[in-house]
């Protein structure tokens, strides 16, 4: 039994060591990327960036500029109409359909419009990631239950998405896409329905995610959840591309900076 | 977790809004009900047909005109080998018969009744051979195979016979057609929950598992029912059939083998329609990234 545990704490320690020097590596890759819906004009223009792996992003730019089409690319509900778009060292374009799914499981999205199943609990609506990745029910009532209180719903389990108010249907929404611990976390205007201080408890969960492996895209307007994360790194969108390429700087970043293409 | 005979509570719940209890589940009954009625009709025609046949098989009529020829037509057919029976009706029984048209003392004294000899042949004898022989004999004797006279009858009960299956098919695409609108309506109904769904990571065989096991259950309380009601309902007619169907045909209207495989068609009902609606929702969800 003890050099099982010995063993675990060997693998614990390699995968850690993994970890950090995975951590320049690119997470995301766009390469002239670009995304139109049916036969309209084109939503997304030439994008060219890369994510790194446990980098912390921010997304901005105008209503309309393409935010939510950039996420979606990204939480995987859109191919690209052309270019390339890599993700977790994996080229998309050769990945078959049936393939997604297990690309989506290291995905956590927070959407705009949360997207709860409004006829399940708070409780089933943030087990529902681990019962689909297979989790025993023993498996899921610990962390669902934690996740809940942690967002201050601990008290609200079995209440349903309608009787919520919306920034309590929110946090539902953000401890649904944290409780996998995904690589990447990509939410849409996360703290559009909270009051500043869920807005900061919020942003303090991301952070923590942040700092054990996860990469976070949060798409928003709010420059006070920005200023309130210096270590981030800024992307700005505008009519469908990247406007400021070296915006990315412009939030200092803790670590060193992405490759630029 | 998505097992979809049999789900734990929580996905269960995934679909707890479905209006899929209502119309699929009684017109799968009705559909059932009505397979079962048909295929036993079907079933009980190609036995009749089946007794019937075996009935008349090997049995032939010699019809002669002069009942004076009768001895020697008797004579040369009982002298031929693989004649096992050759028995003259009676001139009572006859009359007796032609009075069911004629009514009664119609065919008077005066009017000669013909003669009619019934042959049994053991299998294999030449009928052929026979009938020549007969001719040699007593030339303008009739002999006539009994499975010729009643050759439209069976023509008749095996177009019927047929006509059932094909109603019986019909009534599955009908059916497997409900199921689709059904998976289609409740596919559009439970459109966000597949989408985030889909989002968080399930499969299509995990979606599609839901819908399976959702009209899998209406389907089986609707074959149940209308199995349960064709039972009752073949029960109540079966007593009648049974008689007719002893008078006519001399055997009862289904057989044990008959009456499973009836049995078996509200479960055939049951897979068939987890069937389509498992191609149906997963065409669907093929539709989507």
């Amino acid at each position: 039994m003890a050099s099982h545990w010995q063993g675990g704490r060997r693998c614990a320690r390699q995968a850690v060591e993994q970890r950090k020097g995975r951590a320049l590596a690119a997470i995301v890759e766009f390469d002239s990327v670009g995304l139109r819906y049916g036969t309209g004009a084109e939503v997304l223009r030439d994008l060219n960036f890369r994510l790194s792996k446990g980098g912390f992003y921010f997304l901005t730019g105008p209503s309309g500029a393409g935010k939510t089409s950039l996420l979606k690319l990204l939480y995987l509900a859109q191919r690209p109409t052309r270019g390339r778009v890599g993700l977790f060292d994996e080229e998309l374009s050769d990945v078959p359909r049936e393939a997604l799914p297990a690309f989506r499981r290291r995905i956590g999205v927070v959407f705009q419009d949360f997207r709860l199943i409004r006829h399940l609990s708070a409780f089933d609506n943030v087990a529902l990631p681990l019962r689909i990745a297979g989790k025993t029910e023993a498996e899921v009532e610990g962390p669902v239950r934690e996740m809940l209180a942690w967002v201050g719903l601990a008290d609200r389990a079995s209440a349903r998405p309608a009787t919520l108010s919306g920034g309590e249907q929110q946090r539902v929404a953000i401890a649904r896409a944290v409780i996998t611990q995904p690589d990447l976390l990509v939410a849409d205007e996360p703290t559009g329905n909270v009051d500043a201080d869920m807005a900061k408890r919020l942003l303090h969960l991301f952070t923590a995610l942040n700092r054990l492996g996860t990469t976070i895209v949060v798409a928003t307007h709010d420059l006070g959840l920005i200023a309130a994360a210096p270590g981030a790194q800024l992307m700005r969108l505008e009519n469908g591309h990247l406007a400021d390429p070296t915006g990315a700087l412009r939030n200092p970043p803790r670590g060193p900076a992405p490759e630029r293409r | 977790m998505f097992g979809w005979v049999t789900a734990p509570a929580p996905e269960r719940r995934l679909l707890s809004e479905g209006r899929l209890r209502g119309p699929t589940l009684y017109v799968i009954a009705i559909m059932t009900f009505a397979m079962v009625v048909v295929a036993a009709a079907g079933l009980a025609l190609a036995n009749a047909a089946g007794i019937v046949a075996r009935g008349v098989d090997s049995r032939y009529a010699i019809q002669i005109d002069d009942s004076a020829a009768l001895p020697k037509v008797l004579a040369t057919v009982r002298a031929v080998p693989g004649v096992i029976e050759a028995s003259p009706v009676p001139e009572a029984e006859m009359r007796a018969t032609m009075e069911r048209w004629l009514g009664p003392g119609g065919l008077g004294d005066e009017l000669p009744v013909p003669a009619l000899v019934n042959v049994g042949l053991a299998p294999g004898t030449d009928s052929a051979a026979l009938g020549r022989r007969i001719e040699q004999a007593a030339p303008g004797v009739r002999f006539v195979a009994h499975s010729q006279v009643v050759r439209p009858l069976l023509k008749s009960l095996r177009v019927l016979q047929w006509l059932a299956l094909a109603l019986v098919a019909l009534m599955a695409a009908a059916t497997s057609a409900v199921v689709i609108l059904a998976a289609r309506g409740a596919f559009d109904t439970h459109r966000s929950t597949i989408d985030v769904m889909h989002g968080l990571g399930a499969t299509d065989q995990q979606v599609t598992s839901l819908f399976q096991r959702k009209i899998a259950i209406d389907a089986f309380f609707g074959a149940i029912g209308g199995g349960v009601a064709a039972a009752l309902a073949l029960l109540v007619l079966g007593g009648g059939a049974s008689a007719l169907a002893g008078d006519l045909a001399g055997g009862p209207p289904l057989t044990s083998t008959d009456i499973a495989i009836l049995a078996m068609l509200p479960i055939a009902a049951v897979v068939l329609a987890a069937a389509v609606a498992r191609v149906t929702v997963l065409s669907a969800l093929r539709q989507s990234l």
